[in-house]
């Protein structure tokens, strides 16, 4: 049985369409992201699929059990942390887990296991109340406390906006080793560099699905051929290679400008010579590999 | 006391010859210290930022670099340490401080319930633009970003990147020596992030100076140079390739994680 089913789920707020004809499958154990930018829908799909408000059309499943007909029941079975910190200000650590612990029927106790590892890195701090928190641990014990029931799928929604990437990292490997445990995560980002961390990804935006696939077949099914230019003045590099006519997309991506071609292939020399009597210094033109966020802008090129 | 009788007498064409070469200092930060009672939050930072520069402020969550921020913008008083912003004293002269910077925020950075042409006016207002100018200069400014549709639009309705793509451009309405972003692309989608990017460049190229945080470790390519915070102290400032090679790494992202995963402190 698929952990998650959504089939054909749309969603307006007033005259906004929200989500439109939202289809995929979880399975159970595997991280599957949802990838895009604000706006995509990323929110409003978690909250129906926590049963927190109602799809306009569609249904969908957690394991066996109808978001709609079974909600009481599914909510025992999920734990949901929401993008905003929506702990407690003023509990303590100790606190916040023990009152979810006991709205969920168990204590700390009984599933100390699944968040020992993570709970053992905010222990010394149980007397502080959450208001007093640093952003990595607050994380950390909003993590803790959707963990408690010892749940079956676990939804994160953005975990790590406007985090730094040292905290960004320390999460993900948790979430790898709670994967490890058997729980199936669904997590959303607006980072593009983290779809890899996932083992299937679905690029949204605007309120629909663009593709699902796992993020190493995204990258082979890139289609154009893809170079990095280098050069001494990067911007002044990024407006030449716009006004050569052979260049089709052309972006900076940190220390480089990713292009493809509109015949496909490039002859690097001429291109080279082109941006050398420009008077660009210092020309590296390579090959690459596509990364994760070439592809979502490519999808979304095409829309 | 240079008492060399070969150079004449006159301090006022030397003072442009130096300018001439020696780009002016937008911001200049000596010993600067911020204390919250026992905590020290920043904790004596010394930098210069030069005009026309886009100067990347990174550091991990809780390492000072929102306090510093606040000090540099004239919001909040440093308990030791000197710095001047745009020519001006942080410490006395916070008022003209905050009247000749620019400052933008990913959370609050303009006004939903009103339309696109009325923020672009409340700010114009606010920052002392001549009423006569403002009009002619709306409308120069809609038709760069190919906002003119956009005019009458609330800007609650306008997608997260044209919103920020808007309230920059607000943000240097009024030609400010030097603007800050404080994470302005956060959650912004990967085509809108560039074109806010070509945004900066274009504003710095007209002689603006900005000073940005990001978490994004690519843009912290785009910058000249970059600063990077650990608890509360500058522990690396370089050009991004100075810094990689120092660092004996590829990418910017590496040399974060090297110098932030030294931070002892847990924040706030």
């Amino acid at each position: 049985m698929k952990a998650v089913t959504v089939s054909h789920i749309s969603k307006s707020y007033a005259k906004t369409p929200a989500l439109q004809d939202i289809c995929f499958e979880a399975e159970p154990g595997e991280i599957f992201g949802l990838i895009g930018p604000d706006g995509a829908g990323k929110t409003t799909l978690f909250r129906i699929l926590t049963t927190l408000i109602l799809p306009d059309k569609g249904n969908a499943n957690i394991g066996s059990l109808d978001i709609i007909k079974d909600y009481r029941e599914i909510r025992t079975r999920v734990g949901y942390m929401p993008g905003r910190f929506s702990l407690y200000q003023d509990l303590t650590v100790e606190e916040n887990l023990q009152f979810f612990a006991t709205v969920f029927n168990t204590t700390i106790e009984e599933n100390y296991d699944l968040i020992k590892n993570i709970y053992q890195q905010i222990e010394p701090f149980k007397t502080r109340r959450a208001k007093a928190l640093s952003g990595g641990m607050k994380q950390k014990l909003a993590l803790c406390c959707a963990l408690i029931h010892k749940p079956d799928i676990l939804f994160l929604d953005e975990p790590t906006t406007g985090v730094d990437p040292v905290s960004r990292k320390e999460l993900w490997e948790m979430l790898k080793s709670l994967r490890e445990q058997g729980i199936t995560i669904l997590v959303s980002t607006p980072y593009m560099d983290e779809a890899g961390l996932c083992d299937r990804i679905a690029f949204m935006t605007g309120g629909r699905i663009l593709r699902i696939d796992s993020p190493q077949n995204m990258i082979t099914q890139y289609q154009d051929p893809l170079w990095a230019v280098r050069g001494k003045n990067m911007h002044k590099l990024l407006n030449d290679l716009r006004s050569n006519k052979n260049v089709k997309t052309c972006f900076a991506f940190g220390d480089a400008h990713h292009i493809t071609c509109y015949d496909g292939s490039l002859i690097e020399k001429e291109l080279e010579k082109f941006l050398l009597e420009k008077g660009n210094e210092e020309i590296l033109i390579q090959p690459i590999t596509a990364t994760i966020e070439d592809c979502f802008m490519q999808l979304t090129n095409h829309e | 006391m240079n008492k060399d009788t070969h150079i004449p007498h006159d301090p006022m064409h030397q003072r442009t010859k130096i300018q001439n070469i020696v780009p002016q200092k937008v911001i200049e930060v000596h010993d600067l210290v911020k204390r919250f009672g026992s905590f020290t939050a920043v904790d004596h930072i010394s930098f210069d930022v030069k005009q026309g520069e886009i100067f990347g402020f990174l550091g991990a969550n809780g390492a000072g670099k929102t306090t510093a921020m606040r000090m540099l913008c004239g919001l909040s008083k440093p308990t030791s340490g000197k710095g001047l912003v745009a020519g001006f004293d942080i410490r006395k002269e916070s008022e003209q401080v905050k009247k000749n910077i620019g400052y933008m925020s990913q959370k609050f950075s303009l006004y939903n319930d009103l339309k696109v042409w009325e923020n672009i006016r409340l700010f114009a207002g606010i920052y002392g633009i001549p009423e006569m100018e403002i009009d002619g200069r709306t409308g120069d400014l809609l038709r760069r970003l190919h906002f003119d549709k956009e005019r009458n639009t609330l800007v609650k309705e306008l997608p997260l990147g044209w919103k920020q793509k808007l309230a920059f451009s607000v943000s240097i309405f009024h030609e400010p020596k030097v603007v800050f972003l404080d994470e302005p692309t956060g959650g912004v989608d990967p085509v809108t992030r560039r074109e806010f990017w070509e945004l900066i460049y274009e504003a710095t190229s007209r002689g603006i100076t900005v000073f940005v945080t990001t978490h994004y470790m690519d843009e912290a390519e785009y910058c000249d140079r970059v600063s990077i915070m650990v608890d509360g102290r500058i522990e690396a400032l370089d050009t991004p390739e100075n810094l990689k090679k120092q660092f004996n790494t590829q990418n910017m992202d590496s040399v974060f994680l090297q110098l932030a995963r030294k931070a002892k402190r847990t924040a706030n």
